[in-house]
Protein backbone atom coordinates (compact mmCIF):
# COMPACT_ATOMS: atom_id res chain seq x y z
CA UNK A 1 0.00 0.00 0.00
CA UNK A 2 1.47 3.51 -1.19
CA UNK A 3 1.67 6.49 1.63
CA UNK A 4 -1.26 8.89 0.87
CA UNK A 5 -1.90 12.05 2.30
CA UNK A 6 -1.83 11.02 5.77
CA UNK A 7 2.02 10.75 5.54
CA UNK A 8 2.48 9.49 9.38
CA UNK A 9 -0.49 10.59 11.05
CA UNK A 10 -2.09 7.31 11.76
CA UNK A 11 -5.02 8.09 14.77
CA UNK A 12 -5.90 11.42 15.62
CA UNK A 13 -8.25 12.71 18.38
CA UNK A 14 -9.03 15.91 18.18
CA UNK A 15 -10.80 17.23 21.65
CA UNK A 16 -12.98 13.94 21.79
CA UNK A 17 -15.83 14.28 24.44
CA UNK A 18 -17.95 11.31 25.24
CA UNK A 19 -20.79 11.92 27.53
CA UNK A 20 -23.37 9.08 27.56
CA UNK A 21 -27.00 8.53 27.69
CA UNK A 22 -27.20 8.59 31.21
CA UNK A 23 -24.84 11.33 31.91
CA UNK A 24 -21.92 10.22 32.92
CA UNK A 25 -19.22 12.31 31.11
CA UNK A 26 -16.20 9.74 30.33
CA UNK A 27 -14.03 11.80 28.48
CA UNK A 28 -13.08 15.79 28.37
CA UNK A 29 -11.61 16.91 25.56
CA UNK A 30 -8.60 14.66 24.73
CA UNK A 31 -6.38 15.15 22.05
CA UNK A 32 -3.38 13.52 20.90
CA UNK A 33 -2.26 11.50 17.64
CA UNK A 34 -0.67 8.29 16.90
CA UNK A 35 1.96 8.41 14.11
CA UNK A 36 3.19 5.44 11.95
CA UNK A 37 5.79 3.22 14.14
CA UNK A 38 4.87 4.53 16.94
CA UNK A 39 3.73 2.64 20.48
CA UNK A 40 1.66 4.81 22.66
CA UNK A 41 0.39 3.42 26.20
CA UNK A 42 -2.77 5.55 27.99
CA UNK A 43 -2.56 4.32 31.59
CA UNK A 44 -5.00 5.76 34.27
CA UNK A 45 -6.86 4.46 37.28
CA UNK A 46 -9.72 1.84 36.20
CA UNK A 47 -13.09 3.65 35.22
CA UNK A 48 -11.16 6.47 33.75
CA UNK A 49 -12.84 5.98 30.19
CA UNK A 50 -9.35 4.37 28.62
CA UNK A 51 -11.36 1.81 27.30
CA UNK A 52 -14.03 4.42 25.57
CA UNK A 53 -11.43 5.85 23.57
CA UNK A 54 -10.52 3.09 21.82
CA UNK A 55 -14.29 2.28 20.91
CA UNK A 56 -14.32 5.52 19.91
CA UNK A 57 -11.07 5.03 17.78
CA UNK A 58 -12.64 1.78 16.78
CA UNK A 59 -16.15 3.30 15.79
CA UNK A 60 -17.74 1.09 18.11
CA UNK A 61 -18.87 4.38 19.85
CA UNK A 62 -19.81 7.26 18.38
CA UNK A 63 -18.05 10.09 20.38
CA UNK A 64 -20.21 13.24 21.63
CA UNK A 65 -18.03 15.88 20.87
CA UNK A 66 -14.35 16.24 18.85
CA UNK A 67 -13.39 14.35 16.27
CA UNK A 68 -11.46 11.02 15.30
CA UNK A 69 -8.96 10.79 11.81
CA UNK A 70 -8.47 7.02 11.40
CA UNK A 71 -8.53 4.30 8.10
CA UNK A 72 -11.13 1.61 10.05
CA UNK A 73 -10.95 -0.34 7.07
CA UNK A 74 -8.51 -2.70 8.64
CA UNK A 75 -8.32 -1.83 11.93
CA UNK A 76 -7.21 -4.10 14.65
CA UNK A 77 -8.69 -4.20 17.97
CA UNK A 78 -7.28 -6.63 20.42
CA UNK A 79 -9.92 -7.08 23.35
CA UNK A 80 -9.93 -7.53 26.99
CA UNK A 81 -10.78 -10.79 26.66
CA UNK A 82 -9.85 -12.84 23.67
CA UNK A 83 -13.03 -13.67 22.49
CA UNK A 84 -12.36 -16.51 20.73
CA UNK A 85 -15.45 -18.22 19.17
CA UNK A 86 -15.77 -21.76 20.93
CA UNK A 87 -17.42 -23.80 18.22
CA UNK A 88 -14.06 -23.10 15.81
CA UNK A 89 -10.49 -24.79 16.27
CA UNK A 90 -7.44 -22.04 16.70
CA UNK A 91 -7.17 -22.33 12.58
CA UNK A 92 -11.03 -21.18 12.11
CA UNK A 93 -10.43 -18.64 14.59
CA UNK A 94 -7.99 -16.69 13.68
CA UNK A 95 -8.89 -17.17 10.12
CA UNK A 96 -12.46 -15.27 10.75
CA UNK A 97 -11.21 -11.65 9.80
CA UNK A 98 -10.32 -12.91 6.59
CA UNK A 99 -13.73 -14.52 5.86
CA UNK A 100 -15.16 -11.34 7.07
CA UNK A 101 -13.27 -9.25 4.62
CA UNK A 102 -14.11 -11.45 1.37
CA UNK A 103 -10.50 -12.73 1.09
CA UNK A 104 -10.21 -15.72 -0.84
CA UNK A 105 -9.88 -19.28 1.27
CA UNK A 106 -6.44 -19.94 0.12
CA UNK A 107 -5.37 -16.42 0.90
CA UNK A 108 -6.60 -16.86 4.28
CA UNK A 109 -5.33 -19.67 5.50
CA UNK A 110 -1.94 -18.84 4.13
CA UNK A 111 -1.81 -15.55 6.35
CA UNK A 112 -3.76 -17.12 8.97
CA UNK A 113 -1.03 -19.77 9.40
CA UNK A 114 1.91 -17.42 9.28
CA UNK A 115 -0.01 -15.16 11.99
CA UNK A 116 0.02 -18.55 14.10
CA UNK A 117 3.52 -19.73 13.77
CA UNK A 118 4.52 -15.58 14.75
CA UNK A 119 2.70 -15.53 18.16
CA UNK A 120 3.91 -19.00 18.45
CA UNK A 121 0.86 -21.20 18.20
CA UNK A 122 1.99 -23.59 15.84
CA UNK A 123 0.72 -27.28 16.49
CA UNK A 124 -2.02 -26.12 18.23
CA UNK A 125 -3.95 -24.90 14.77
CA UNK A 126 -6.99 -27.36 15.30
CA UNK A 127 -7.41 -27.38 19.45
CA UNK A 128 -10.77 -25.90 20.23
CA UNK A 129 -10.27 -22.52 22.86
CA UNK A 130 -11.62 -24.96 25.71
CA UNK A 131 -8.25 -26.68 25.60
CA UNK A 132 -5.88 -23.77 25.65
CA UNK A 133 -4.51 -22.29 28.21
CA UNK A 134 -5.76 -18.15 29.74
CA UNK A 135 -1.90 -17.14 27.49
CA UNK A 136 -3.07 -18.86 24.52
CA UNK A 137 -5.96 -17.91 23.64
CA UNK A 138 -4.79 -14.37 24.23
CA UNK A 139 -2.07 -15.51 21.25
CA UNK A 140 -4.87 -16.76 19.20
CA UNK A 141 -6.43 -13.40 19.81
CA UNK A 142 -3.75 -11.53 18.57
CA UNK A 143 -2.69 -13.63 15.80
CA UNK A 144 -6.45 -13.60 14.40
CA UNK A 145 -6.12 -9.65 13.68
CA UNK A 146 -2.51 -9.84 13.03
CA UNK A 147 -4.06 -11.69 9.81
CA UNK A 148 -5.62 -8.07 8.27
CA UNK A 149 -2.03 -6.83 8.67
CA UNK A 150 -3.75 -3.57 10.05
CA UNK A 151 -1.88 -0.42 9.78
CA UNK A 152 -3.42 0.76 13.52
CA UNK A 153 -3.53 -1.65 16.14
CA UNK A 154 -5.71 -0.74 19.31
CA UNK A 155 -5.20 -3.19 22.35
CA UNK A 156 -7.36 -3.43 25.20
CA UNK A 157 -6.07 -4.56 28.61
CA UNK A 158 -5.28 -7.34 26.65
CA UNK A 159 -3.17 -9.11 29.37
CA UNK A 160 -4.54 -8.25 32.26
CA UNK A 161 -6.02 -11.34 32.76
CA UNK A 162 -3.18 -13.82 32.52
CA UNK A 163 -0.14 -14.36 34.96
CA UNK A 164 2.40 -12.40 35.68
CA UNK A 165 4.91 -14.68 33.82
CA UNK A 166 3.53 -15.00 30.93
CA UNK A 167 2.69 -11.27 31.22
CA UNK A 168 6.25 -10.03 30.86
CA UNK A 169 6.48 -12.72 28.28
CA UNK A 170 3.69 -11.49 25.93
CA UNK A 171 4.99 -8.09 26.46
CA UNK A 172 8.21 -9.04 24.86
CA UNK A 173 6.22 -10.56 22.23
CA UNK A 174 4.18 -7.66 21.22
CA UNK A 175 7.24 -5.28 21.13
CA UNK A 176 8.50 -7.67 18.48
CA UNK A 177 5.64 -8.03 16.56
CA UNK A 178 5.23 -4.19 16.75
CA UNK A 179 9.12 -4.11 15.32
CA UNK A 180 8.05 -6.52 12.72
CA UNK A 181 4.96 -4.76 11.29
CA UNK A 182 5.62 -1.03 12.37
CA UNK A 183 2.20 -0.35 12.92
CA UNK A 184 0.73 2.76 15.13
CA UNK A 185 -0.21 1.03 18.20
CA UNK A 186 -2.31 2.32 20.77
CA UNK A 187 -2.56 0.17 23.88
CA UNK A 188 -4.12 0.67 27.35
CA UNK A 189 -3.40 -0.69 30.60
CA UNK A 190 -3.00 0.45 34.30
CA UNK A 191 0.47 -0.94 34.97
CA UNK A 192 3.38 1.43 34.46
CA UNK A 193 5.80 -1.31 34.00
CA UNK A 194 4.15 -2.91 31.01
CA UNK A 195 3.39 0.95 29.11
CA UNK A 196 7.14 1.83 30.08
CA UNK A 197 8.46 -1.43 28.12
CA UNK A 198 6.33 -1.41 25.41
CA UNK A 199 5.84 2.42 24.27
CA UNK A 200 7.93 4.82 22.68
CA UNK A 201 5.22 7.40 24.25
CA UNK A 202 3.15 7.01 27.75
CA UNK A 203 0.01 8.99 28.71
CA UNK A 204 -1.52 9.41 32.06
CA UNK A 205 -5.05 10.12 32.33
CA UNK A 206 -6.88 11.27 34.85
CA UNK A 207 -10.25 10.17 36.52
CA UNK A 208 -13.11 10.75 34.99
CA UNK A 209 -13.91 12.55 33.45
CA UNK A 210 -11.13 11.19 31.63
CA UNK A 211 -7.86 14.11 30.48
CA UNK A 212 -4.52 13.36 29.34
CA UNK A 213 -2.73 14.82 31.99
CA UNK A 214 1.10 14.08 31.51
CA UNK A 215 2.89 12.80 28.54
CA UNK A 216 6.28 10.99 28.68
CA UNK A 217 8.75 10.17 26.06
CA UNK A 218 10.39 6.60 26.35
CA UNK A 219 13.89 6.47 24.89
CA UNK A 220 14.96 3.44 25.03
CA UNK A 221 15.85 1.83 21.71
CA UNK A 222 14.34 -1.66 20.33
CA UNK A 223 14.47 -4.56 21.06
CA UNK A 224 13.89 -3.86 24.50
CA UNK A 225 15.57 -7.03 26.37
CA UNK A 226 13.35 -8.09 29.90
CA UNK A 227 15.92 -7.26 31.95
CA UNK A 228 15.51 -3.37 30.83
CA UNK A 229 12.99 -3.61 33.89
CA UNK A 230 16.16 -3.32 36.27
CA UNK A 231 17.81 -0.40 34.43
CA UNK A 232 17.71 2.39 36.71
CA UNK A 233 16.25 4.52 34.51
CA UNK A 234 13.39 2.63 33.52
CA UNK A 235 12.89 2.73 37.56
CA UNK A 236 13.23 6.46 37.55
CA UNK A 237 10.66 6.55 34.58
CA UNK A 238 8.06 4.47 35.99
CA UNK A 239 8.19 6.87 39.28
CA UNK A 240 7.59 9.89 36.99
CA UNK A 241 4.30 8.07 35.37
CA UNK A 242 3.49 6.75 38.74
CA UNK A 243 4.13 10.06 40.36
CA UNK A 244 1.44 11.84 37.58
CA UNK A 245 -1.15 9.34 37.64
CA UNK A 246 -1.19 9.67 41.88
CA UNK A 247 -1.14 13.23 41.15
CA UNK A 248 -4.42 12.93 38.49
CA UNK A 249 -6.86 12.45 41.26
CA UNK B 1 13.12 -12.72 15.08
CA UNK B 2 12.71 -14.43 18.56
CA UNK B 3 16.29 -15.97 18.57
CA UNK B 4 17.39 -13.36 22.00
CA UNK B 5 17.10 -16.35 24.32
CA UNK B 6 19.00 -16.07 27.21
CA UNK B 7 16.67 -17.40 29.48
CA UNK B 8 17.48 -20.66 31.24
CA UNK B 9 14.58 -22.24 30.84
CA UNK B 10 14.41 -23.16 26.88
CA UNK B 11 15.84 -24.02 24.42
CA UNK B 12 13.10 -23.87 21.97
CA UNK B 13 10.78 -20.31 20.66
CA UNK B 14 9.42 -18.23 23.07
CA UNK B 15 6.29 -19.53 22.72
CA UNK B 16 6.69 -23.12 23.48
CA UNK B 17 8.80 -21.96 26.37
CA UNK B 18 6.12 -20.06 28.39
CA UNK B 19 3.08 -22.77 27.60
CA UNK B 20 5.28 -25.33 29.84
CA UNK B 21 5.90 -21.91 32.11
CA UNK B 22 2.08 -22.16 32.42
CA UNK B 23 1.67 -25.15 33.06
CA UNK B 24 4.50 -25.49 35.53
CA UNK B 25 2.99 -22.94 37.55
CA UNK B 26 -0.24 -24.34 37.16
CA UNK B 27 -2.28 -21.32 35.62
CA UNK B 28 -4.97 -22.28 32.71
CA UNK B 29 -5.67 -25.59 31.57
CA UNK B 30 -3.59 -28.14 30.02
CA UNK B 31 -2.53 -27.97 26.16
CA UNK B 32 -4.90 -30.91 25.86
CA UNK B 33 -7.45 -32.97 28.11
CA UNK B 34 -4.97 -36.11 27.92
CA UNK B 35 -3.98 -36.05 31.83
CA UNK B 36 -7.38 -35.70 33.15
CA UNK B 37 -8.88 -38.36 30.65
CA UNK B 38 -5.68 -41.07 31.39
CA UNK B 39 -7.02 -40.51 34.73
CA UNK B 40 -10.57 -40.89 34.30
CA UNK B 41 -9.43 -44.96 32.52
CA UNK B 42 -7.63 -45.70 35.71
CA UNK B 43 -10.41 -45.58 38.17
CA UNK B 44 -12.93 -46.63 35.83
CA UNK B 45 -14.26 -49.98 37.13
CA UNK B 46 -14.71 -48.71 40.27
CA UNK B 47 -16.70 -45.39 38.77
CA UNK B 48 -18.67 -47.97 36.62
CA UNK B 49 -19.63 -49.69 39.74
CA UNK B 50 -20.57 -46.53 41.46
CA UNK B 51 -22.90 -45.37 38.37
CA UNK B 52 -24.43 -48.91 37.72
CA UNK B 53 -25.03 -50.19 41.51
CA UNK B 54 -27.34 -47.53 42.74
CA UNK B 55 -29.92 -48.23 40.09
CA UNK B 56 -30.03 -51.92 39.73
CA UNK B 57 -30.79 -51.69 43.80
CA UNK B 58 -33.27 -49.19 42.83
CA UNK B 59 -34.95 -51.69 40.34
CA UNK B 60 -34.26 -54.87 42.48
CA UNK B 61 -36.63 -53.54 44.96
CA UNK B 62 -38.89 -52.20 42.55
CA UNK B 63 -39.44 -55.66 41.06
CA UNK B 64 -39.32 -56.87 44.79
CA UNK B 65 -42.21 -54.52 45.91
CA UNK B 66 -44.22 -54.89 42.59
CA UNK B 67 -43.95 -59.23 43.40
CA UNK B 68 -44.79 -58.52 47.00
CA UNK B 69 -48.30 -56.38 45.89
CA UNK B 70 -48.87 -59.12 43.00
CA UNK B 71 -48.63 -62.32 45.42
CA UNK B 72 -48.72 -60.65 49.02
CA UNK B 73 -51.66 -58.44 48.67
CA UNK B 74 -53.66 -59.36 45.79
CA UNK B 75 -55.74 -62.52 45.85
CA UNK B 76 -55.90 -64.89 43.12
CA UNK B 77 -58.64 -64.00 41.97
CA UNK B 78 -58.06 -60.11 41.81
CA UNK B 79 -54.36 -60.87 41.00
CA UNK B 80 -55.48 -59.26 37.58
CA UNK B 81 -55.30 -55.81 38.51
CA UNK B 82 -51.53 -56.44 38.75
CA UNK B 83 -50.25 -59.45 37.14
CA UNK B 84 -46.82 -60.25 38.32
CA UNK B 85 -43.48 -59.33 36.54
CA UNK B 86 -42.62 -62.38 35.02
CA UNK B 87 -46.52 -63.14 33.25
CA UNK B 88 -45.99 -59.46 31.85
CA UNK B 89 -42.96 -60.49 30.30
CA UNK B 90 -44.31 -63.90 28.77
CA UNK B 91 -47.83 -62.39 27.63
CA UNK B 92 -46.55 -59.41 26.75
CA UNK B 93 -42.80 -59.50 25.36
CA UNK B 94 -42.44 -63.41 25.09
CA UNK B 95 -45.49 -63.92 23.16
CA UNK B 96 -44.16 -62.44 19.72
CA UNK B 97 -48.47 -62.12 18.51
CA UNK B 98 -48.62 -59.35 21.29
CA UNK B 99 -45.61 -57.96 21.19
CA UNK B 100 -45.72 -57.61 17.44
CA UNK B 101 -48.84 -55.63 17.89
CA UNK B 102 -47.54 -53.26 20.66
CA UNK B 103 -44.23 -52.66 18.33
CA UNK B 104 -46.52 -51.82 15.10
CA UNK B 105 -48.56 -49.26 16.92
CA UNK B 106 -45.25 -47.92 18.63
CA UNK B 107 -44.13 -47.52 15.49
CA UNK B 108 -47.00 -45.61 13.93
CA UNK B 109 -46.65 -43.22 17.15
CA UNK B 110 -43.24 -42.56 16.58
CA UNK B 111 -43.63 -41.27 13.42
CA UNK B 112 -46.32 -39.08 14.00
CA UNK B 113 -44.31 -37.76 17.05
CA UNK B 114 -41.33 -37.40 14.21
CA UNK B 115 -43.38 -35.51 12.05
CA UNK B 116 -44.78 -33.41 14.88
CA UNK B 117 -40.94 -32.73 15.56
CA UNK B 118 -40.28 -32.03 12.33
CA UNK B 119 -42.52 -29.42 11.62
CA UNK B 120 -42.08 -27.91 15.21
CA UNK B 121 -38.39 -27.43 14.43
CA UNK B 122 -38.49 -26.05 11.49
CA UNK B 123 -41.60 -23.44 12.89
CA UNK B 124 -39.33 -22.95 16.25
CA UNK B 125 -36.32 -22.35 14.18
CA UNK B 126 -38.41 -19.56 12.15
CA UNK B 127 -40.26 -17.71 14.83
CA UNK B 128 -37.10 -17.94 17.15
CA UNK B 129 -34.94 -16.66 13.94
CA UNK B 130 -37.08 -13.25 13.59
CA UNK B 131 -37.59 -12.91 17.06
CA UNK B 132 -33.85 -12.79 17.89
CA UNK B 133 -33.94 -10.04 15.04
CA UNK B 134 -36.38 -7.56 16.40
CA UNK B 135 -37.07 -6.99 20.37
CA UNK B 136 -40.63 -5.88 18.72
CA UNK B 137 -41.28 -8.93 16.93
CA UNK B 138 -40.29 -11.07 19.90
CA UNK B 139 -42.25 -8.65 22.52
CA UNK B 140 -45.33 -9.31 19.82
CA UNK B 141 -44.94 -12.98 19.46
CA UNK B 142 -44.10 -14.43 23.02
CA UNK B 143 -47.18 -13.77 25.12
CA UNK B 144 -49.08 -15.82 22.78
CA UNK B 145 -46.12 -18.37 22.80
CA UNK B 146 -46.62 -18.58 26.34
CA UNK B 147 -50.59 -18.99 26.57
CA UNK B 148 -50.11 -22.04 23.74
CA UNK B 149 -47.86 -23.67 26.16
CA UNK B 150 -50.22 -23.12 29.33
CA UNK B 151 -53.02 -24.29 27.38
CA UNK B 152 -54.03 -28.06 28.74
CA UNK B 153 -53.58 -30.21 25.81
CA UNK B 154 -56.42 -32.37 26.87
CA UNK B 155 -58.91 -29.05 26.76
CA UNK B 156 -58.31 -28.39 23.18
CA UNK B 157 -58.19 -32.08 22.05
CA UNK B 158 -62.22 -31.83 21.58
CA UNK B 159 -61.77 -28.71 19.46
CA UNK B 160 -59.21 -30.06 17.68
CA UNK B 161 -61.18 -33.16 16.88
CA UNK B 162 -63.96 -30.50 15.73
CA UNK B 163 -62.29 -28.61 13.81
CA UNK B 164 -59.66 -31.06 11.79
CA UNK B 165 -61.49 -34.43 12.27
CA UNK B 166 -60.26 -37.55 14.50
CA UNK B 167 -57.02 -38.63 11.57
CA UNK B 168 -53.35 -38.38 11.49
CA UNK B 169 -53.51 -34.44 11.18
CA UNK B 170 -54.89 -33.83 14.28
CA UNK B 171 -52.35 -36.56 16.07
CA UNK B 172 -49.60 -34.39 14.71
CA UNK B 173 -51.13 -30.95 15.03
CA UNK B 174 -50.97 -32.12 19.25
CA UNK B 175 -47.79 -33.13 18.61
CA UNK B 176 -46.37 -29.39 17.46
CA UNK B 177 -48.36 -28.07 20.07
CA UNK B 178 -47.33 -29.24 22.76
CA UNK B 179 -43.52 -29.58 21.61
CA UNK B 180 -43.57 -26.03 20.21
CA UNK B 181 -42.61 -24.14 23.18
CA UNK B 182 -39.24 -25.78 23.88
CA UNK B 183 -37.63 -25.19 21.30
CA UNK B 184 -38.83 -21.62 20.46
CA UNK B 185 -37.60 -20.31 24.39
CA UNK B 186 -34.31 -22.29 24.29
CA UNK B 187 -33.36 -21.08 20.18
CA UNK B 188 -33.91 -18.08 21.27
CA UNK B 189 -32.37 -17.84 24.62
CA UNK B 190 -29.54 -19.58 22.85
CA UNK B 191 -29.62 -16.87 19.95
CA UNK B 192 -28.79 -14.41 22.26
CA UNK B 193 -26.52 -15.85 24.03
CA UNK B 194 -23.43 -15.01 22.19
CA UNK B 195 -21.09 -12.77 23.83
CA UNK B 196 -21.48 -9.04 23.72
CA UNK B 197 -17.39 -8.89 22.84
CA UNK B 198 -18.02 -11.13 19.66
CA UNK B 199 -20.57 -8.96 18.36
CA UNK B 200 -18.28 -6.15 18.51
CA UNK B 201 -16.05 -8.04 16.57
CA UNK B 202 -18.62 -9.13 13.64
CA UNK B 203 -19.45 -5.31 13.64
CA UNK B 204 -16.08 -3.73 13.28
CA UNK B 205 -15.29 -5.75 10.46
CA UNK B 206 -18.28 -4.96 8.90
CA UNK B 207 -21.00 -8.22 8.99
CA UNK B 208 -24.31 -7.92 8.19
CA UNK B 209 -27.14 -9.50 9.00
CA UNK B 210 -26.92 -12.69 7.53
CA UNK B 211 -23.09 -13.46 8.15
CA UNK B 212 -23.86 -12.68 11.92
CA UNK B 213 -26.66 -15.21 12.21
CA UNK B 214 -24.86 -18.15 10.25
CA UNK B 215 -21.49 -17.62 11.60
CA UNK B 216 -21.88 -16.43 15.24
CA UNK B 217 -25.50 -17.04 16.86
CA UNK B 218 -26.55 -19.57 15.24
CA UNK B 219 -23.51 -21.74 16.05
CA UNK B 220 -23.28 -20.27 19.83
CA UNK B 221 -26.86 -21.43 20.16
CA UNK B 222 -25.81 -24.23 19.64
CA UNK B 223 -25.79 -25.90 22.99
CA UNK B 224 -29.17 -24.27 24.21
CA UNK B 225 -31.21 -25.43 20.87
CA UNK B 226 -29.75 -28.96 21.80
CA UNK B 227 -31.26 -28.34 25.13
CA UNK B 228 -34.48 -27.65 23.50
CA UNK B 229 -34.69 -30.66 21.10
CA UNK B 230 -33.99 -33.00 24.39
CA UNK B 231 -37.21 -31.75 25.98
CA UNK B 232 -39.45 -31.94 23.09
CA UNK B 233 -38.62 -35.13 21.55
CA UNK B 234 -40.01 -36.33 24.24
CA UNK B 235 -42.96 -34.08 25.03
CA UNK B 236 -43.66 -34.79 21.24
CA UNK B 237 -43.59 -38.47 21.98
CA UNK B 238 -46.24 -38.02 25.18
CA UNK B 239 -48.27 -35.98 22.82
CA UNK B 240 -48.39 -38.46 19.95
CA UNK B 241 -49.73 -41.05 22.50
CA UNK B 242 -52.04 -38.69 24.07
CA UNK B 243 -53.53 -38.06 20.65
CA UNK B 244 -53.70 -41.15 19.29
CA UNK B 245 -55.34 -42.08 22.61
CA UNK B 246 -58.48 -39.62 21.68
CA UNK B 247 -58.26 -40.04 17.78
CA UNK B 248 -59.75 -43.05 16.66
CA UNK B 249 -59.20 -42.62 12.70
CA UNK B 250 -56.57 -43.58 10.45
CA UNK B 251 -53.81 -45.71 11.62
CA UNK B 252 -54.09 -46.60 15.30
CA UNK B 253 -51.31 -45.92 17.31
CA UNK B 254 -50.09 -47.15 20.53
CA UNK B 255 -52.74 -44.69 22.50
CA UNK B 256 -55.45 -46.69 20.97
CA UNK B 257 -53.97 -50.13 21.62
CA UNK B 258 -53.98 -48.91 25.17
CA UNK B 259 -57.05 -47.86 25.14
CA UNK B 260 -58.19 -51.28 23.93
CA UNK B 261 -55.85 -53.50 26.27
CA UNK B 262 -57.66 -51.30 29.24
CA UNK B 263 -61.35 -52.19 28.29
CA UNK B 264 -60.77 -55.46 27.84
CA UNK B 265 -58.66 -56.04 30.70
CA UNK B 266 -55.23 -57.33 29.39
CA UNK B 267 -53.60 -56.39 32.12
CA UNK B 268 -50.15 -58.26 30.91
CA UNK B 269 -50.59 -56.05 27.59
CA UNK B 270 -51.31 -53.18 28.73
CA UNK B 271 -48.43 -53.02 31.37
CA UNK B 272 -46.16 -54.22 28.21
CA UNK B 273 -47.55 -51.37 26.37
CA UNK B 274 -47.01 -48.45 28.90
CA UNK B 275 -43.50 -50.23 29.24
CA UNK B 276 -42.68 -49.48 25.56
CA UNK B 277 -44.38 -46.30 25.32
CA UNK B 278 -41.78 -45.28 28.42
CA UNK B 279 -38.75 -46.53 26.30
CA UNK B 280 -39.83 -44.82 23.61
CA UNK B 281 -39.41 -41.32 25.33
CA UNK B 282 -35.70 -43.13 26.72
CA UNK B 283 -34.47 -44.14 23.61
CA UNK B 284 -35.88 -40.72 21.83
CA UNK B 285 -33.84 -38.69 24.54
CA UNK B 286 -30.88 -40.88 24.11
CA UNK B 287 -30.79 -40.49 20.36
CA UNK B 288 -30.82 -36.54 20.81
CA UNK B 289 -28.06 -36.59 23.27
CA UNK B 290 -26.40 -38.72 21.42
CA UNK B 291 -26.90 -36.49 18.05
CA UNK B 292 -26.08 -33.36 20.30
CA UNK B 293 -22.76 -35.03 21.34
CA UNK B 294 -21.52 -35.61 17.48
CA UNK B 295 -22.81 -32.04 16.59
CA UNK B 296 -20.69 -30.31 19.86
CA UNK B 297 -19.49 -32.54 21.51
CA UNK B 298 -15.95 -31.43 20.43
CA UNK B 299 -15.87 -27.84 21.37
CA UNK B 300 -18.83 -27.67 23.99
CA UNK B 301 -18.39 -29.63 27.44
CA UNK B 302 -22.14 -30.94 27.47
CA UNK B 303 -23.29 -32.22 30.95
CA UNK B 304 -24.99 -35.60 29.96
Amino acid sequence: MGTSAIATKSLEFNGIGMVFPDGTEALKDVSFTVDQGEFVTVVGPSGCGKSTLLKIASGLLKNTSGSVAVDRKRIGYVFQDATLLHWRTVLKNVELFGELHDIPKAERRKLAMEAIELVGLSGFENHYPKSLSGGMKMRASLARTLTLRPPVFLFDEPFGAVDEITREHLNEETQQLFQREGFAGLFITHSISEAVFMSTRVLVMSNRPGRIVAEFEVPFKYPRSPDLRFDPEFARLSGEVSQALRGSH
Amino acid sequence: MTTEIHDPLADTDVAGRVDELEVAVGHGSLPDDAPPAAYRLKSRPRELAEVILPPLVVGAAFLGLWYFISYGLLDANRRFLLHPPHEVWQVGFADWDNFSEILLSLWSSTRVAMIGLAISIVLGFFLATIMSQAKTVERGIFPFMVMLQAVPILAIVPLISFWFGTGQNSRILVCIIISLFPIIVNTLFGLQSAEKGTHDLFTLHGAGRGTRLRKLMFPAAMPAIFAGLRISAGLSVIGAIVGDFFFGKGKPGIGQLLKQYAAQLQGEELLAAVIMSSALGVAVFLLFGWIQNLAIGRWHDSNS
